[in-house]
């Protein structure tokens, strides 16, 4: 049983999320699920989903963007209209495939774009800089005329079957596990956490940096603007007004209270603040509904204090949930963390654990001290 | 005439985001890092200022509510939110300012409410001459952070406490050294700062006297744009980030053809700016070393 659970570990989220969606689908197709909760599954796909991408950039490569809302509105306005144009003639599913195709298309492009400048820029540069892509392109798709994108009424997107977008959706959050996934874990994922931690070490290893950020932008814009079609399905009409730097760091919110550097925790924190944020929604009308604002705030901020101060380092130590989870193995080799890749994958002839693992049982058999005593 | 006006019109708004910018500017400088949560700072003065109007009357003593409020706000704010963070990563900070500045808005609106107050500072009219019709808060406007602009560039280069703010701006750990308590220029720079937001509040709500909670999110961005156009750091960048700014906002504005994508143009010229200039204008090129 535990040999299973180890071989299946890093695939685990493959197959809760597949898992999930299978039960949804049959919940669906049998009628057991209310409308209200498939618009939430759609909602928490889309979150999953961008959430995943900007990790990508903030967790793994370590540069904050601030304008992931910006690809996102990219890849609705464009998908949106796409669909638009070709529902009539291509039929539903066609239309669908080919308005995500040309969503993230679109989306990937302007993360070249906005990649490029991110390779001369650094830190807080870059941050201003996706903020104000974020903002232009919000800015044109608000005024543009009402025949080409809505203008400020919102373009309208064709309906598509209620019962059958979430399962896409879910499928589609997949697909987008399974590249950042392997990219993360590959060779050139390690790459890309190395540009995190060190640039300059990473550069004189011999990394390709450029290429590197260009990719990693690329790719994150690409899933941003597939969410971004998905969101256009969904909603119906798509408003410029939506995709505010408000929302860019809503997103963010997710990847850094799920903890940066790891997907599952994105994945875990993009779901939870989309369920309580459905959920707050109908509880709290009226003046009540800023409450929810306030207690993110609040909870973010105490979260990054908790997580950051030097003042509770020692208390974060005692008390994580790692350690916790420690006292219940019985032996418990230090691990070498390194984002999910595990070393017991790479294959190799050296049992790799037994050479990286640092015993750390005080009543270890083998002490020099002791012998030396007794001589005496 | 009109380009004159529309010139002078620019100046004005220029100058209310140089005033924000500065507060950017120095905190970054100082603190390195990035205070999102200024532009709040504005919004809370402005709702200072309305109480004080309301209760007294004298938008002097409105204003001088708020810049003490704002003042002990920032001191707050640099205390319980970000000391805890010195020395942590560049992003944990960020992100609590970030926080802040949503604890801030929704604070406001649960206090006042989401529907825009009135804030009429006083009934200025218009003055005329050579010409020129120009409103009178626009020449306020000028003159004050014209004055508050001059007074903080001399204070920053001739008084001890100046000199200490650019010593650890340069340095930290050398200022430290020095016998500088490096944690009161901290303190003493996000009350400067924050001090600039209210009187930028002020200039806002002359020229347009609807307040709600959102008063200093948009101007809050863009004088933060500015700052980076100026070379964030840098204080004359930061005065002359915001007066570009502002003129290009007036111009654009005049023009029917470009006047709703203002605000597209001025972040492009940031894009372009940095294009050219990764660190801005007047921003020091720093280089890193392993």
């Amino acid at each position: 049983m535990a040999g299973i659970y180890q071989k299946l570990k890093p695939y685990l989220n493959y197959v809760v999320i597949g898992v999930l969606t299978l039960v949804f689908a049959v919940l669906s197709l049998t009628g057991g699920l209310r409308s209200s909760d498939i618009y939430m599954l759609e909602k928490i796909a889309i979150s999953i989903m961008l959430a995943v991408s900007l990790s990508m950039v903030v967790g793994f490569l370590g540069e904050l963007s601030l304008g992931h809302a910006g690809f996102m509105c990219v890849g609705a306005y464009l998908g949106g209209k796409c669909s638009c144009i070709l529902e009539p003639t291509l039929g539903e599913i066609p239309a669908l495939i080919v308005s995500l195709l040309v969503g993230g298309a679109v989306a990937a492009l302007f993360g070249v774009i906005i990649g490029l400048p991110a390779l001369r820029l650094r830190g807080d540069y870059l941050a201003i800089v996706t903020l104000a892509f974020g903002e232009i392109v919000r800015s044109v798709f608000m005024n543009s005329s009402d025949e080409s994108f809505g203008g400020s009424l919102g373009l309208e997107t064709p309906r598509f079957d209620k019962y059958t977008l979430f399962i896409i959706a879910l499928v589609l959050v997949l697909a987008c596990l399974a590249v950042t996934q392997n990219l993360i874990r590959s060779k050139h994922g390690r790459a890309i956490t190395s540009i995190r931690d060190n640039e300059i070490a990473a550069r004189a290893t011999g990394i390709n940096v450029t290429k590197y950020k260009l990719i990693v932008f690329t790719v994150s814009s690409f899933f941003a603007g597939i969410a971004g079609v998905l969101y256009s399905y969904s909603n119906y009409t798509v408003q410029s007004t939506k995709f505010s730097y408000n929302y860019s760091i809503e997103i963010l919110v997710m990847v850094v209270l799920g903890g940066m550097g790891s997907i599952n925790g994105s994945i875990i924190a993009a779901t939870l603040i989309t369920f309580l944020d459905m959920k707050l929604q109908t509880i709290l009308t009226g003046n009540l509904a800023v409450l929810q604002d306030l207690f993110y705030a609040l909870i973010l901020i105490l979260i990054v204090i908790y997580n950051n101060a030097s003042a509770f380092k020692d208390f974060r130590e005692k008390y994580n949930l790692k350690a916790l989870w420690a006292k219940f193995k019985k032996h418990d080799p230090a691990h070498i963390k390194d984002d999910e890749a595990k070393w017991d994958r790479v294959p190799s002839k050296i049992k790799v654990d037994e050479v990286l693992s640092v015993d750390l049982q005080t009543t270890s058999p083998y002490t020099p001290d002791k012998g030396k005593k007794g001589d005496k | 005439m009109n380009f004159i006006e529309t010139l002078i019109n620019g100046l004005s708004i220029g100058s209310t985001y140089a005033m924000i910018a500065l507060g950017y500017t120095m905190v970054y400088g100082i603190a390195k890092m990035l205070n999102f949560a200024h532009g709040d700072v504005i919004m809370v003065g402005g709702y200072m200022l309305y109480v004080t109007l309301t209760a007294t009357g004298n938008p002097i003593l409105g204003l001088l509510a708020a810049v003490v409020f704002c003042m002990l706000l920032g001191i707050t704010i640099e205390k319980v939110a970000y000391k805890p963070l010195r020395g942590a990563s560049p992003l944990a900070v960020l992100i609590t300012a970030i926080g802040v500045s949503y604890l801030l808005q929704s604070t406001a609106q649960i206090i006042f409410g989401s529907a825009p107050k009135m804030v009429n500072v006083a009934s200025l009219g218009n003055v005329s001459f050579v010409g020129l019709t120009i409103p009178v808060y626009v020449l306020v406007t000028l003159v004050c952070s014209l004055v508050i602009m001059t007074a903080l560039s001399l204070f920053v280069k001739f008084t001890r406490t100046g000199r200490a703010m650019i010593a650890v701006s340069e340095d930290k750990g050398a200022a430290q050294l020095m016998g500088i308590n490096v944690n009161r220029i901290i303190m003493i720079t996000f009350a400067i700062g924050s001090a600039l937001a209210a009187f930028a509040g002020l200039f806002m709500l002359m020229k347009s006297p609807s307040l709600t909670n959102t008063l200093g999110a948009m101007p809050g961005i863009k004088a933060f744009t500015a700052a980076v156009i100026g070379g964030i750091g840098s204080i004359p960048g930061a005065m002359l980030g915001g007066i570009l700014m502002g003129v290009v906002e007036a111009i654009s504005l005049k023009i029917p053809l470009i006047a709703p994508y203002t605000d597209a143009i001025e972040f492009l010229i940031l894009i372009l700016i940095l294009l050219v200039r990764p660190t801005g204008i007047m921003g020091k090129k720093r280089r890193e070393k392993v």
